[in-house]
C-alpha cells in the first residue's frame, strides 16, 4: 500500500482541467434561480441522484465524475445520501409509473430552494421509451426541471458542464462574503 | 435419450431454427418438465409468455431446447411450484400477459405495482384503475424482531429497488426484495418494432451490458433469418464484449472495497475503468458501445489508431492491476470484512442456474462462451475461473481472474482478427414470418437469453430478453440471511444484480 501511495504522491494529478458551461445554459439557470436562493446556497451544491427508470447507462456516468479525472467535489459538488440534505435533484430514466410517486416525494422531501437536473435523453424527453404504458415520460411532467442534459448516457464532460452552470449561475448574484 | 430431447421428440414441432428445438407439450408435459427440473436434472433458462403460449427454455447435458403449452384458456400448471427458480418469471407473465399459474406458491403481483393504469397490458389488456401499491411482505415474528424497510430510492447512485429486512439485532433474520420499479414496458416496445429500432431498445434494457444484449439480440435475429454476419464482425463483437466485461469488473472490484471503507482501491480501479471507456470511445465512438453490435454485423470499424489504443490500454491494466490486485489480497482489515461474508452455498447456485460470477464464486463451472459457445470463441483461448467458497472475497476473486483472462482474449483478437466487410446486408426473402430464433451469450454478468419471433417484414413479433439476474437475485435473499445488517451493502454490491434488466 505504501508503494501505490508513493507513487500517486510523485505522479502528477490525473484530474483534468474544468470544462467551461455553455453560455446557453448559463442564461437558461439565469432566468429560472431567484437572488434569494442563489444568496443562500453560494458556491456549495449537495446532490441527489434520483433515477427514475434508467436503464443504468447514465448512472455509470454520473459514477464516473467521482473518479480521478473529473473529480466533481473540487467544484463545491458532492452526491449526498438524502434529499433531506440536497440542493439538487439529478433525475435520470423516463420515469417509470412504478417510480413516479417516490419521484415526486423524494422532491417534496428535499427542502428549497431546490433544483432540479434532468440527465439523459430519457429524462429529456423519454428517449426510446416513448409510448410505452408503463412510464410517464419527460421529467419535467412530474416535478419543474431547471436544466437538461442530453445525451444517451450523457458523458462526464457534459454532465459537469452542466453542474458547473449551475454552480456558476447559483453564485452569480451572491455578494461577497 | 433425456427428458429433455424426448419430450421434444414426442410433441408437436414449432418452426424453429435448425439447432434450436421448440415442441408443444400438452399440461401433463409441462408438469413434468417441472419435475424434472424440480429433481435437479437440468438448468431453467427461461419461462416467458405470450397472448396465448407460455415456453419454458431448459439446458439438459449441454443441450438446449424449448417447449410450449398452448394456454387458450389462460390457464396453466405452475413451474414455480415446483421448482422455486420459475417463481417471479411466472409471476411477471401473469403481469405482462393474464396468463395464470394454477396452485401457484406465490399469487402476488411482481412486476404490476397498480400504477400502470391497465392490467395485463400484453394479454387481455383492460383498464385498471390507479390502486394503492401496498405489498404483504413476509414476516418473521417474535418479540426482537424489527424491520427495516430499504428503497426504492437508495443512499447511493444505484437504481432502485425495495429491500424489507427483518433483523434481530444487527443480525439479518429475512431479506425480501420488491421489485418492479424500473418496469418500463420493453416487451410491449419491442412488439412490432423493426430490427433498427428492436436494436436501439435492446441496447438499452441495462445499460452496463449495452454490448452484450447488443450481442444476444444480433444473434437471435440472425438465427432467426439464417442471416451470416462478416467474420471480421465477430471479432470486433468479441473485443467490444471483452471489453465491457473488464471496465464492468474493475467498476464493481472497486466498489466492492468502497462499501468496506477501503477506497483507496475504489479510486484506482475507478481510473482503470475510465482508461477502458475513453479506449472504448476512441475505438468504437462511445463509451459504453452502445449501438455498435446490429443484426448482421458492426457499425464501428477498429482503425489502426483503436488498434493502437486497445493495445496501450492491455499493457496499462496489466502494469498497474496485479499492484492492486496485491493490495486486495494482503489488507487484512479489508479481508476481514470480504471473506466469509455472505456466502451462497453451490446447491444454491446449481438450482438457480446462478451465472457469471456468482455462479462461479459458488462452484457453477458455467459460461455461455464455453457452453453452448459461440464465435470467436472456440478460435480463442481462455479459462473460466471457479472458486468453491462463494462469499464476498470469491465473486471479488472470480472477477479479478476474468479481468485477466479477458485482456488475454483481447491480446488474441487483436492479434487474430480477419480482415473484411463489418455487415452482412440483409436481403428481405419475404419469408420471415413465424421465423425464430435463441441466444444465450455471456455479458459480464453472466448468461443473457434472448428469443425472437419474426413478423411478416421482417419486424419482431415477440422478443424475450432474460436477463442473469432473474435467477440471482432471489439468491441474494439466501445469502445475507445471517450476515449483520452493516454488510448488506458489500453483500449487495458483490452480487451487483440489474434492476432494469430484471424489471425489464
Amino acid at each position: 500500500m505504501r508503494k501505490l501511495l508513493l507513487e500517486s504522491l510523485l505522479q502528477l494529478p490525473l484530474t483534468e482541467r474544468a470544462p467551461a458551461p455553455e453560455a446557453k445554459e448559463l442564461a437558461d439557470l439565469a432566468r429560472g434561480l431567484g437572488t434569494a436562493a442563489r444568496r443562500r446556497l453560494g458556491r456549495s451544491l449537495a446532490i441527489r441522484e434520483v433515477d427514475a427508470g434508467s436503464c443504468n447507462g447514465c448512472e455509470l456516468e454520473i459514477h464516473a465524475l467521482n473518479n480521478a479525472y473529473y473529480d466533481l467535489e473540487r467544484f463545491g459538488l458532492r452526491f449526498v445520501a438524502s434529499p433531506r440534505h440536497a440542493d439538487v435533484l439529478l433525475v435520470t430514466g423516463p420515469v417509470s409509473k412504478n417510480m413516479r410517486e417516490a419521484l415526486e416525494r423524494t422532491y417534496a422531501a428535499t427542502p428549497a430552494p431546490k433544483w432540479v437536473v434532468a440527465a439523459g435523453d430519457c429524462a429529456a424527453g423519454c428517449g426510446v421509451f416513448l409510448g410505452s404504458y408503463a412510464c410517464v415520460g419527460a421529467v419535467a411532467s412530474v416535478i419543474p426541471v431547471d436544466l437538461t442534459i442530453p445525451g444517451c448516457p450523457p458523458p462526464p464532460l457534459a454532465l459537469l458542464k452542466g453542474l458547473i452552470a449551475l454552480m456558476e449561475a447559483s453564485a452569480a448574484a451572491t455578494p461577497a462574503r | 435419450m433425456d427428458w429433455l430431447q424426448q419430450a421434444i421428440a414426442e410433441g408437436r414441432q414449432a418452426r424453429a431454427a435448425p439447432g434450436q428445438p421448440r415442441a408443444f407439450v400438452d399440461a401433463a408435459g409441462w408438469r413434468q418438465a417441472g419435475a424434472h427440473l424440480a429433481a435437479g436434472r437440468g438448468t431453467l433458462l427461461s419461462l416467458w409468455g405470450e397472448a396465448d403460449a407460455a415456453h419454458l427454455c431448459a439446458l439438459v447435458n449441454g443441450a438446449i431446447g424449448i417447449l410450449t403449452l398452448a394456454c387458450p384458456a389462460a390457464r396453466l400448471p405452475s413451474i414455480g411450484s415446483l421448482h422455486l427458480p420459475a417463481l417471479r418469471l411466472e409471476r411477471a407473465m401473469r403481469d405482462l400477459y393474464g396468463l395464470q399459474s394454477e396452485n401457484a406458491a406465490d399469487t402476488r403481483p411482481w412486476l404490476d405495482h397498480g400504477r400502470w393504469g391497465v392490467q395485463h397490458p400484453l394479454g387481455p389488456c383492460r383498464p385498471a384503475s390507479l390502486g394503492s401499491d401496498a405489498y404483504r411482505f413476509y414476516g418473521a415474528e417474535g418479540p426482537p424482531m424489527h424491520q427495516i424497510p430499504v428503497g426504492p430510492v437508495h443512499a447511493g447512485i444505484i437504481e432502485p429497488g425495495h429491500f424489507r429486512f427483518t433483523a434481530n439485532g444487527e443480525t439479518i433474520v429475512r431479506l425480501e426484495e420488491r421489485l418492479g420499479y424500473v418496469h418500463k414496458g420493453i416487451d410491449h416496445l419491442l412488439a412490432g418494432a423493426t430490427l433498427e429500432r428492436g436494436a436501439q431498445l435492446v441496447g438499452r434494457v441495462s445499460g452496463d451490458s449495452t454490448v452484450a444484449y447488443a450481442l444476444a439480440f444480433a444473434h437471435a435475429v440472425e438465427t432467426a433469418l439464417g442471416l451470416a454476419p462478416p467474420p471480421r464482425a465477430l471479432w470486433l463483437r468479441a473485443l467490444m464484449a471483452e471489453l465491457e466485461r473488464i471496465a464492468n469488473h474493475l467498476g464493481d472490484i472497486g466498489a466492492i472495497c468502497n462499501d468496506a471503507s477501503f477506497s483507496l482501491l475504489h479510486t484506482h480501479c475507478g481510473i482503470l475503468r475510465e482508461g477502458v471507456l475513453r479506449t472504448a470511445e476512441r475505438a468504437f465512438g462511445h463509451r459504453l458501445m452502445m449501438d455498435r453490435i446490429v443484426p448482421g454485423g458492426v457499425t464501428a470499424e477498429l482503425t489502426a489508431d483503436g488498434h493502437a489504443a486497445v493495445a496501450a490500454l492491455v499493457a496499462t491494466i496489466r502494469r498497474h492491476f496485479p499492484a492492486l490486485v496485491e493490495l486486495y489480497d494482503g489488507t487484512a482489515s479489508l479481508q476481514n470484512r470480504t471473506v466469509s461474508t455472505g456466502i451462497l452455498r453451490p446447491e444454491f447456485a446449481l438450482q438457480y442456474g446462478a451465472g457469471g460470477f456468482i455462479g462461479r464464486a459458488s462452484a457453477r463451472a458455467f459460461d455461455a462462451r464455453k457452453t453452448p459457445g459461440y464465435a470467436p470463441y472456440p478460435d480463442l483461448s481462455f479459462d473460466v475461473p471457479v472458486r468453491q467458497a462463494g462469499d464476498v472475497d470469491a465473486r471479488v476473486w472470480v472477477r479479478i481472474e476474468e479481468v485477466q483472462q479477458s485482456l488475454a482474449l483481447i491480446e488474441q483478437i487483436l492479434q487474430g482478427q480477419p480482415a473484411g466487410a463489418l455487415r452482412t446486408q440483409y436481403q428481405g426473402r419475404g419469408d420471415e414470418e413465424g421465423r425464430e430464433g435463441l441466444a444465450l451469450i455471456e455479458g459480464f454478468r453472466g448468461d443473457i437469453l434472448a428469443w425472437v419471433r419474426l413478423a411478416a417484414g421482417g419486424r419482431l413479433a415477440r422478443c424475450h430478453l432474460r436477463d442473469p439476474s432473474w435467477f440471482q437475485w432471489p439468491l441474494l435473499e439466501v445469502a445475507i440471511e445471517g450476515n449483520i445488517v452493516a454488510d448488506f451493502p458489500l453483500c449487495n454490491k458483490s452480487f451487483n444484480c440489474s434492476y432494469s434488466g430484471h424489471d425489464l
